[in-house]
């Protein structure tokens, strides 16, 4: 009753290829996106905005990235972390305008704007995730997850490592300067809640839009025939060369963004190997299998699931039970890790999966038969 | 010999040391892998959890003393007696078995079927979880593990090869720890230990049976719940030598469970399935690192271990794509 998909005709091709075909979902994303734009950045305040909804949004930008890449591609990535440290670091050398040496002369490149920077960033990180993408034309399966951790460790070594990507700053740090957008800032000390707020969810739209219709359109499809079977899809004409660089490019540079927005406009300053160290990869990559591989809605659905979990654990246990905070975030990674393995046993094909299964229910409701 | 190429011989050795603990860890992985297609992320918390539970067993430490003081607001922690240390690893090694049990029955039986990737993210979920409890368990500071191993470098040695420099040279000798030679000698007895005991015993047997063909081992009545709970205690048990030789040289505390990620590239390198692999991988990556820190690190800036073996075994498998000693993959449409 609730849910239909018949009795919903269209009369053009034009409407039949929509990026919502069915008139259920379009409403609710016309109300998702009404709610997101004119009602929560009104409502919101700073404790909000920084303990939930850039989180949310950030992680959700890089739990698609990622879902391109395993859940459509098949291919299993543990990098996650080392590309978005690019991203980051590709994001502040952008913001903070580019020195070259040539011959022993510094040439410097004026400060680019925030919005390209973190644009900008996404391509650079596109070329690095097609760089370590390359041994996935040999490597396969768990060879392939353990060798994308040679990235992981690679990466982060040379931010550590290599003064000019940090210009040079003594404490190995890298910090966001003040830039804005229409003069509003959106980064450094003095940014306003609804700002960063705003800014971060115009790039998770547009992305989220992106990788929807990638994913239904002849690329995604030659992902999805990659994944299902390599030797199969070569059979019936699918360059897995392209095919997997593709999907290592477009991953990336959605991964990329995503680090950038998560330096630049969330956290403002970063020291590699605690931000984006191999703890953030296994993060990542639990959102995309709590919120269901090969699925735009699952890769939501998950970051906020993992975004709330602990906001929400620390709330109950130490602010409410009163308990040591050591002692609860202790608890916190058994009540995360037990979940996540109940589950993988309940739903292996997560939160997506669920959604798809109560819009069965819905089609009947009320009336069973 | 001059002193550069005794330097260089005494980082090769203590590559080769570092290389059979690495080899320790990975033998759990291979061991898991090879009869249930799983791959145990949770093999690095595995150590940890062991190690914790030892020295915990043997300083008589109340198990949940913070939690049940936090409920309870009482101010217990420990029961007041000593084990020795051989009491403390029986007791452990039966927690250990027991554990298994609890794995297999609560998790695993219930995967049975499922995709690699779903059991990987599993033994991660395993691994989260267990990292919690062993701190919620026995608390999260370091701890001192002390079963009477020896310590410090060793000087008979160290004087012996100060004799092999060349005349007019200035040169004391290597540096080579005890304890690594301890280590070695165990990680051998225990693949021994662990071959004789695949190739010549019924169980054994079995084990292999079940790694060859899950449904031929089914069809001549091997029960493969036994097997399996068998081969994560097994786990568990090279968990816990493994956990005992790095709790002695650097203490237990977290980042015992990160040696999980120094097997990675061993298992990469020798091939997911083969022992031998395993260990020559392992020995592969100890040298081949500890050479490249010592002869090329000091130019980029040094701390190239954490990612040097990675870089070599990707570039090692692009060429061979199955590792040194898998088994060759073979795909059909």
């Amino acid at each position: 009753m609730l849910y239909r998909e018949a009795g919903d005709f269209k009369t053009s091709y034009t409407d039949d290829g929509q990026t919502f075909p069915i008139k259920f979902d379009r409403i609710g994303y016309y109300v998702a996106l009404i709610v997101a734009f004119a009602i929560v950045p009104f409502v919101i305040n700073d404790y909000w905005v920084n303990a939930i909804f850039l989180p949310f949004l950030i992680y959700a930008i890089a739990a698609i990235g990622l879902n391109v890449l395993v859940g459509y591609c098949g291919q299993v990535s543990l990098g996650t972390g080392g590309f978005m440290a690019v991203g980051a670091y590709a994001c502040y050398k952008f913001m903070t305008g580019i020195d070259i040496w040539i011959g022993g002369v510094q040439y410097a490149l004026p400060p680019i704007n925030i919005f390209f920077s973190v644009i900008l960033a996404g391509f650079v990180t596109a070329i690095v995730g097609v760089l370590f993408g390359l041994p996935s034309l040999r490597i396969k399966g768990f060879y392939l997850a353990v060798a994308t951790l040679a990235a992981q460790f690679f990466l982060v070594w040379l931010f550590n490592k290599w003064s000019w990507t940090y210009n040079y700053s003594a404490s190995g740090q890298i910090s966001a300067p003040e830039r804005g957008m229409f003069g509003v800032p959106v980064t450094g000390p003095n940014t306003e809640a609804w700002a960063t707020y705003l800014f971060c969810l115009v790039f998770v739209v547009v992305l989220a839009l992106i990788a929807r219709n990638l994913t239904r359109g002849s690329v995604g499809r030659k992902w999805m025939a990659i994944r299902d079977m390599d030797i199969a899809a070569e059979i019936i004409g699918v360059d897995p060369l392209k095919a997997k660089l593709s999907a290592f490019a477009v991953s990336s540079f959605y991964v990329g963004i995503a680090g950038a927005l998560f330096f630049s406009v969330y956290l403002g300053a970063v020291e590699v190997g605690e931000a984006f160290g191999i703890q953030k990869s296994f993060l990542v990559l639990f959102m995309v299998i709590i919120g269901g591989l090969g699925s735009i809605f699952g890769s939501f659905a998950g970051a906020a699931f993992l975004v709330l979990l602990p906001v929400l654990l620390k709330n109950v246990l130490v602010s409410g039970l009163g308990w040591p905070t050591d002692l609860a975030a202790h608890l916190e990674f058994m009540i995360v890790g037990a979940l996540i393995v109940t589950f993988l046993i309940l739903e292996p094909h997560g939160l997506a999966q669920l959604w798809r299964v109560i819009k069965e229910k819905l089609r009947l409701w009320p009336f069973p038969h | 010999m001059s002193a550069a190429f005794l330097n260089t011989l005494e980082v090769m050795a203590n590559g080769l040391m570092a290389g059979v603990l690495y080899a320790l860890v990975a033998l759990g992985f291979v061991l898991i892998y090879k009869a249930s297609g799983i791959f145990n992320y949770a093999q690095g918390v595995m150590a940890l959890f062991a190690a914790m539970t030892l020295v915990g067993a043997m300083e008589g430490r109340v198990p949940f003393s913070h939690l049940i003081n936090a409920v309870f607001g009482t101010e217990v922690h420990h029961f007041g007696w000593h084990l020795p240390a051989l009491l403390g690893i029986a007791l452990t090694i039966a927690v250990m078995v027991f554990f298994a049990w609890v794995v297999q029955r609560v998790i695993f039986k219930h995967l049975v079927g499922q995709e690699p990737i779903i059991l990987f993210m599993a033994t991660i979920g395993l691994a989260y979880f267990m990292e919690g409890f062993g701190e919620t368990m026995w608390g999260s500071d370091i701890k001192t593990l002390d079963v009477g191993l020896p310590q410090g470098g060793s000087f008979a040695i160290e004087d012996f090869t100060a004799t092999w420099a060349a005349e007019g040279e200035r040169y004391y000798g290597m540096y080579i720890d005890n304890l690594d030679m301890v280590a070695t000698v165990v990680a051998i007895l225990l693949v021994s230990a662990l071959v004789l005991f695949s190739q010549y015993t019924k169980q054994g047997r079995a084990m292999r049976a079940v790694a060859d063909d899950h449904q031929a081992a089914l069809s001549v009545g091997i029960n493969l719940n036994f097997i399996w709970v068998l081969v994560w205690s097994l786990a568990g048990f090279v968990a816990l030598v493994a956990g005992i030789m790095w709790g002695s040289k650097s203490g237990v505390q977290f980042s015992l469970s990160l040696i999980a990620l120094k097997a990675l590239p061993v298992l990469m390198l020798g091939g997911f399935t083969s022992i031998p692999g395993a260990i020559v991988g392992g020995l592969i990556i100890g040298v081949g690192e500890k050479l490249f820190e010592f002869a090329i690190g000091p130019y980029v800036g040094g701390a190239t271990e954490n990612w040097f073996a990675y870089v070599l075994a990707l570039i090692f498998l692009v060429f061979r794509p199955q590792g040194l000693f898998g088994e060759k993959i073979i795909e059909r449409v």
